[in-house]
């Protein structure tokens, strides 16, 4: 029901049930949010959203008040702003005030309140809080003396990612956030997903840097510096350095990363071809032998922290093979080392990815062969965008490469795994294209790329019925469990931790708008639509890998270099 | 002490959050603090990650997360406590302990904790040695008092 409220002495829309914000939003008109985040339940804990009603001695905060039809709304009044101000200068009164060297510096909320409100002087002075520096975990750093106590990234681990692993911790004025027993990350059930890190309005939590160690590596003259990235992160560079994406772009990315001084530029899409091929064949197995219980698909390290923690029961099940990431490390370390004649521990293999857990997974437990990991460093998308910025490439007039042999090139369901269901539609197009030798109708993967937390379809191929399910964002578990409860089956399972995939992970650029993600989907469905090579078993590279390679080279033969394994984890749930 | 809190869980509605508070409480006094086991028990009880109860119960001043000593002393740090100096009080506790609020010496005999009333305002300070109370408390009878103390519980 449309009713008319007035604003500012105008009139305007509302909608029963709505609040004050959202009516105003809709209308045109902003004011300056803080802990509130759009879908998630609103707090009013900071009130930067306080505007005056007439009638109403107090200013009310319009994230969680509801409209109603007798209400004369003042958004931007002398006291309104001044409460703001006030609210602003509260905040920075005991903040660490290192701008300068803040990782979240020119992308920090708090900073661009304060421009905005035009806080030119400390009005307020306070005891600052005492630094605490946790950078125990390999993916997230966590800095207590620059938090607002906003409770963002707590509501995200709670109600997004459904891990629970922060709280408030104590009261007045030494509440902290932290995890349970106020212990280091390290020990805690954080699952590395980073998602927290994406909603943190100032450099309270950011990634852990990998940028100084491989710069550092990068002017060792007798070390080998290899370079993989995941085909998402072309689309993220041209986001962060803020040029139109086109199909070339990944080309354009191998020479710049030549100019900066790596010696072997991949697309980590190899090793996604290889972890479908892989996942494909397990899964037909599974099928032969009629193996009741499903294959959870292990390729987003998050997950399989989440369900070495808390689902142990379901280890057996998570597939062995690799993620691409690792794959492709593998491969670099083994294969690559091997044809150019250079030791593995010569060489120094990076990653580029959408993704903050891949950090973590790059020192998990099996993930190295003979002491020597597959992957030594992982940088996020911001992270190498600030190391072509460093190297100061003009990055809109430059010759597009290849990449290196024998891994150049990669098929397009490479792609569609960075997108939640992506994977299984890859791993059922494959298994439909061994069987009928065509492929399968774009159609029949329909319900997997609807929206939703949790999906499922089924399958007949060669009068074997599949059925798959796909959790997207782990709040789906729960739909999953409701699912298996009422009795159903599925061969294939595969879980993503960020809603939509990793077109949504934690290492792409901070992007706070829906129209982003949307957009980086849009392209990878467009690549696919267009790419004659959109199945693993088309690629060259992928053919030759398992033809030739595969067979010929010694270490890669038992394949021991494509698994790993999974152990339970003893964490403060 | 796993079963002793199994006995006090099973008084207690599985998978229902709203006597919370009550049974951390009925731990502590049976405990003396709430360990980290029990903390654990308590969440997979009642169906709360251990980072949901542990930012309760640090909420709290009640709750202590290490076992108390022999000699456990309460000091007020209530409006008129604090009124009347409660904060030197506090002060020489933390010189001649060398203890934080809420933290056990290593022979665990002395902690001490701040509360923020017990009732005796116009008494203030006020503190509270192992459930018997002291009013007008002056921060210079405080060694002596922990002296005497000691003495007692290292000879009994």
């Amino acid at each position: 029901m449309l009713f008319t409220i007035q604003v500012n002495n105008r009139k305007i829309k509302a909608e029963k049930g709505e609040t004050i914000l959202s009516a105003l939003n809709r209308n045109g008109i902003r004011i300056p949010t803080l802990c509130r985040m759009a879908d998630f339940s609103p707090t009013g804990a900071c009130r930067i959203c306080v505007v005056e009603v007439e009638g109403r001695d107090r200013l009310v905060t319009a994230c969680s008040q509801p409209v109603e039809e007798w209400m004369k709304i003042r958004t931007h009044s002398p006291r309104v702003i001044t409460a703001r101000k006030t609210i602003v200068e509260m905040l920075l009164s005991n903040h660490p005030d290192d701008c300068l060297y803040c990782d979240k510096n020119l992308n920090c909320e708090l900073q661009r309140l304060a421009e905005e409100l035009n806080i030119r002087e400390r009005r307020i002075r306070a005891k600052k809080i005492k630094p605490r520096l946790d950078q125990s975990s390999p993916a997230i750093v966590r800095e207590l003396s620059k938090c607002i106590l906003c409770g963002r990234c707590i509501r995200v681990c709670e109600e997004l990612i459904s891990a629970n692993s922060i709280d408030f911790i104590g009261k007045g004025s030494k509440t902290h956030v932290g995890p349970a027993m106020d212990r280091d990350f390290n020990f805690s059930s954080c699952i590395h997903c980073g998602q927290c890190v994406m909603v943190c309005p100032t450099g309270a939590l950011h990634e852990k840097h990998n940028l100084v160690e491989v710069q550092d590596y990068l002017h060792h003259n007798d070390i080998a510096k290899v370079i993989q990235y995941s085909p998402l992160v072309t689309i993220g560079i041209a986001e962060e350095m803020g040029i139109k994406y086109n199909k070339d772009f990944d080309r354009t990315l191998n020479s710049i990363l030549r100019r900066i001084g790596f010696n072997k530029i991949f697309n980590s899409g190899v090793g996604t071809d290889i972890c479908i091929t892989e996942i494909a064949g397990q899964l037909l197995e599974r099928i032969k032998n009629e193996t009741e219980d499903p294959l959870y698909i292990s390729a987003c390290p998050s997950w399989v922290k989440y369900a070495e923690q808390f689902m142990p029961d379901i280890i057996p099940q998570l597939s062995t093979v690799k993620s691409p990431q690792q794959l492709t490390g593998g491969l670099i370390k083994t294969l690559i080392a091997d044809s150019s004649g250079i030791m593995p521990e010569k060489i120094f293999s990076v990653s580029v990815t959408p993704c903050m857990a891949m950090k973590f997974e790059a020192r998990r437990d099996g993930m190295m062969r003979k002491g020597i990991s597959d992957v030594d460093s992982v940088m996020t998308v911001r992270e190498l965008a600030r190391l072509i910025r460093l190297y100061g490439i003009d990055i809109s007039n430059i010759e597009p490469e290849p990449a290196d042999e024998p891994m150049e090139g990669s098929s397009s369901a490479a792609g569609l795994t960075e997108i939640s269901g992506g994977i299984t539609e890859a791993v059922l197009r494959l298994v439909y294209f061994y069987e009928y030798k065509n492929d399968a109708d774009k159609q029949l993967f329909k319900r997997l790329r609807a929206g939703g937390a949790f999906r499922e379809t089924s399958l007949m191929i060669a009068n074997r019925k599949i059925a798959v399910a796909v959790v997207d964002g782990l709040t789906g578990l729960e739909k999953l469990r409701a699912a298996f409860n009422a009795g159903r089956k599925y061969n294939l399972i595969e879980v993503m931790t960020c809603p939509g995939g990793c077109i949504n992970g934690a290492g792409m650029p901070f992007a706070m708008h829906e129209i982003n993600i949307k957009s980086r989907r849009k392209i990878i469905y467009q690549a696919d639509e267009t790419d004659p090579i959109n199945l693993p078993c088309k690629s060259p590279v992928n053919i030759n890998m398992y033809d030739k390679y595969l067979k010929e080279n010694e270490v890669l033969s038992d394949k021991k270099v494509f698994y790993t394994h999974y152990i339970k984890r003893n964490v403060l749930l | 002490m796993t079963t002793e809190i199994d006995t006090i869980l099973r008084n207690y509605k599985q998978g229902k959050r709203d006597q919370l508070i009550p049974l951390l409480q009925e731990i502590q006094e049976k405990a003396g603090f709430l360990s980290e086991d029990s903390i654990v028990e308590v969440g997979r009880y009642v169906g709360l990650s251990t980072t949901k109860i542990y930012s309760l119960a640090t909420f709290y001043d009640e709750f202590r997360f290490l076992p108390a000593g022999k000699i456990q002393i309460s000091v007020c740090n209530g409006t008129s406590c604090y009124l009347n100096g409660s904060k030197a009080v506090i002060d020489k506790l933390k010189e001649e302990t060398g203890l934080l609020p809420g933290q056990t010496d290593r022979d665990g005999i002395l902690s001490y904790d701040i509360v923020t009333c017990m009732g005796g305002c116009n008494h203030g300070p006020v503190i509270c040695i192992n459930g018997e109370y002291y009013n007008n408390v002056k921060a210079e009878q405080l060694p002596d008092m922990i002296r005497k103390l000691r003495y007692i519980f290292d000879n009994d």
